[in-house]
């Protein structure tokens, strides 16, 4: 029952985020601030990440590959299907529902409990839409940028791990990151990431914005928009995979 | 002027407001005082629509604010500065884009006419200069002056103090209320105050509504206050024996 009160809140706070902003000029410039802090701020997380994941993935395939038969550029093929496919855009974005979720959560939640909401309201703004759309625009434009640099050093971190052990020569590896490209699995990729990153603007912002209370609420606002956003993703990574492949 | 009449507010079972009618009237600073949880937060949040009432009515110079919509409310809100007990200022930005804001937001001043208005309010709080601080970097006294400063930015009609000097010493405490009195003579607002520090009652209390239980207790002015009967007043008034002491 509680969470189909958690539904219906949601959406009802939806129809107030989603309206025309008081000040398109104000807006935008919100969206270019959130892009800072929403995906400039992450390029550390995703770099590392995504480097030393690529790297895993082709150690661990051509570990794998014990039989003659089979061609070493499958150890390419493979990292730049796990990492285009899943890794990238879902691994990517649980990391940053992680990040990015919780910042959203206390970041609302504290204005809220502070009553800097409150002070937007009595100045006749639209808190939930100024808040909260912003950020759902901004993530859902620079998350996708953030995971096509993400798979780049993903593919990196694959040649960079064959080359320094010597497992796979680097002619093979870039060989087989070129066989058998479909280019519809980066749309795929990208359009994943463009609904996970929807998901974690929203659900995040919609637990800030419901916190009551003091700093201990804050805190487990936080906590929750991360636990709801990374089950949720994990959802829809199930029912985009059957709808878009 | 503003006027609640006959409101009533429900949380759950619990009646928090029983019938209230009141006045406040445009130029004068007007107190709403009372026990903690006697119900004087939750008045003003109604009055500014912070909290829907269950019946009754709020008239904004007789325009009905309880039964507009949001979208219509706006115009009202516009007219509205509100003074939180702890400030309210946005941590993200300094001083200039706090005081700046509503101006950003509602007015078509051209940058740097906003930027003369924010200094202009800044001056009349005292704190010129103190444009690039953060919100982090202020005193609890300063906190309240920048949002004096915020709330006065678009020239309101209706200035609403929740617990203005809580928190601070009593010359800071004197300063704040000494400047909102000042600002109600000067634009000629409607101020409506939450305070139970019985120091701005004496001092600044034009209009003084004593909230007890919910309901209106007692009406009066800060020289009646001193020699009113009500019992229930004077229990709070007179509740410290430094009060107590000064009224023998």
């Amino acid at each position: 029952m509680k969470l189909i009160g958690d539904l219906g809140r949601y959406l009802l706070l939806m129809r107030h985020v989603f309206v025309k902003p008081d000040r398109i000029s104000v807006f935008i410039r919100q969206i270019f601030i959130e892009f800072q802090r929403l995906g400039l701020d992450s390029l550390g997380i995703v770099l590392i990440i995504s480097i030393f994941v690529g790297a895993v993935v082709a150690l661990q395939t051509a570990y794998n590959i014990d039989s003659p038969l089979i061609p070493l550029t499958m150890v390419g093929f493979t990292t730049r299907q796990s990492i285009i496919l899943e890794f990238s855009p879902t691994m990517i974005s649980l990391v940053l529902a992680g990040k990015v979720g919780s910042r959203i959560a206390s970041e609302i939640g504290t204005m809220k409990v502070t009553e800097q909401v409150d002070a937007l309201e009595i100045m006749g703004i639209n808190p939930a839409n100024f808040l909260i759309q912003p950020k759902v625009f901004a993530g859902v434009i620079i998350n996708p940028i953030l995971i096509v640099f993400s798979i780049c050093l993903g593919l990196f971190g694959g040649w960079l791990a064959c080359i320094s052990t010597g497992e796979v020569t680097s002619n093979d590896y870039i060989l087989g990151l070129q066989i058998y490209f479909d280019a519809y699995t980066v749309t795929y990729a990208l359009i994943k990431t463009a609904v996970f990153a929807f998901i974690i603007t929203t659900v995040s912002g919609y637990h800030g914005y419901e916190t009551r209370g003091g700093a201990l609420e804050v805190g487990n606002a936080s906590t929750k928009a991360v636990v709801f956003s990374s089950i949720i993703i994990i959802i829809f990574n199930l029912i985009l995979t059957q709808l878009l492949l | 002027m503003i006027e609640a009449r006959n409101i009533n507010k429900f949380f759950g079972n619990k009646q928090v407001l029983k019938d209230v009618s009141v006045r406040f009237y445009q130029g004068k600073t007007n107190l709403v005082i009372g026990q903690s949880g006697s119900g004087k937060t939750v008045l003003i949040k109604c009055l500014v629509g912070l909290h829907e009432i269950d019946s009754g009515q709020i008239l904004y110079n007789d325009r009905d604010f309880s039964k507009l919509s949001f979208r219509q409310k706006k115009s009202i809100r516009q007219e509205i500065g509100m003074l939180f007990q702890g400030g309210a200022l946005f941590d993200y930005m300094n001083v200039q884009e706090n005081v700046g804001f509503p101006l950003k937001m509602f007015s078509d001043l051209s940058p740097q006419k906003q930027i003369e208005r924010v200094n202009f309010c800044l001056h009349r709080v005292n704190l010129k200069g103190a444009n690039n601080l953060m919100p982090s970097e202020l005193s609890g006294g300063m906190v309240k002056r920048v949002a004096i400063a915020r709330a006065i930015a678009l020239n309101p009609k209706y200035l609403f103090c929740d617990e203005p000097n809580s928190g601070l010493d009593p010359q800071t405490a004197n300063l704040i209320d000494n400047l909102i009195s000042e600002i109600t003579d000067e634009f000629n607002i409607t101020t409506v105050i939450n305070t139970h520090d019985m120091n701005s009652v004496v001092e600044i209390g034009e209009k003084i509504v004593f909230i007890n239980q919910g309901k209106v207790w007692w009406e009066g002015d800060n020289k009646e206050i001193l020699t009113s009967e009500n019992e229930e007043l004077n229990k709070f008034v007179f509740a410290s024996k430094l009060t107590r002491k000064l009224k023998s």
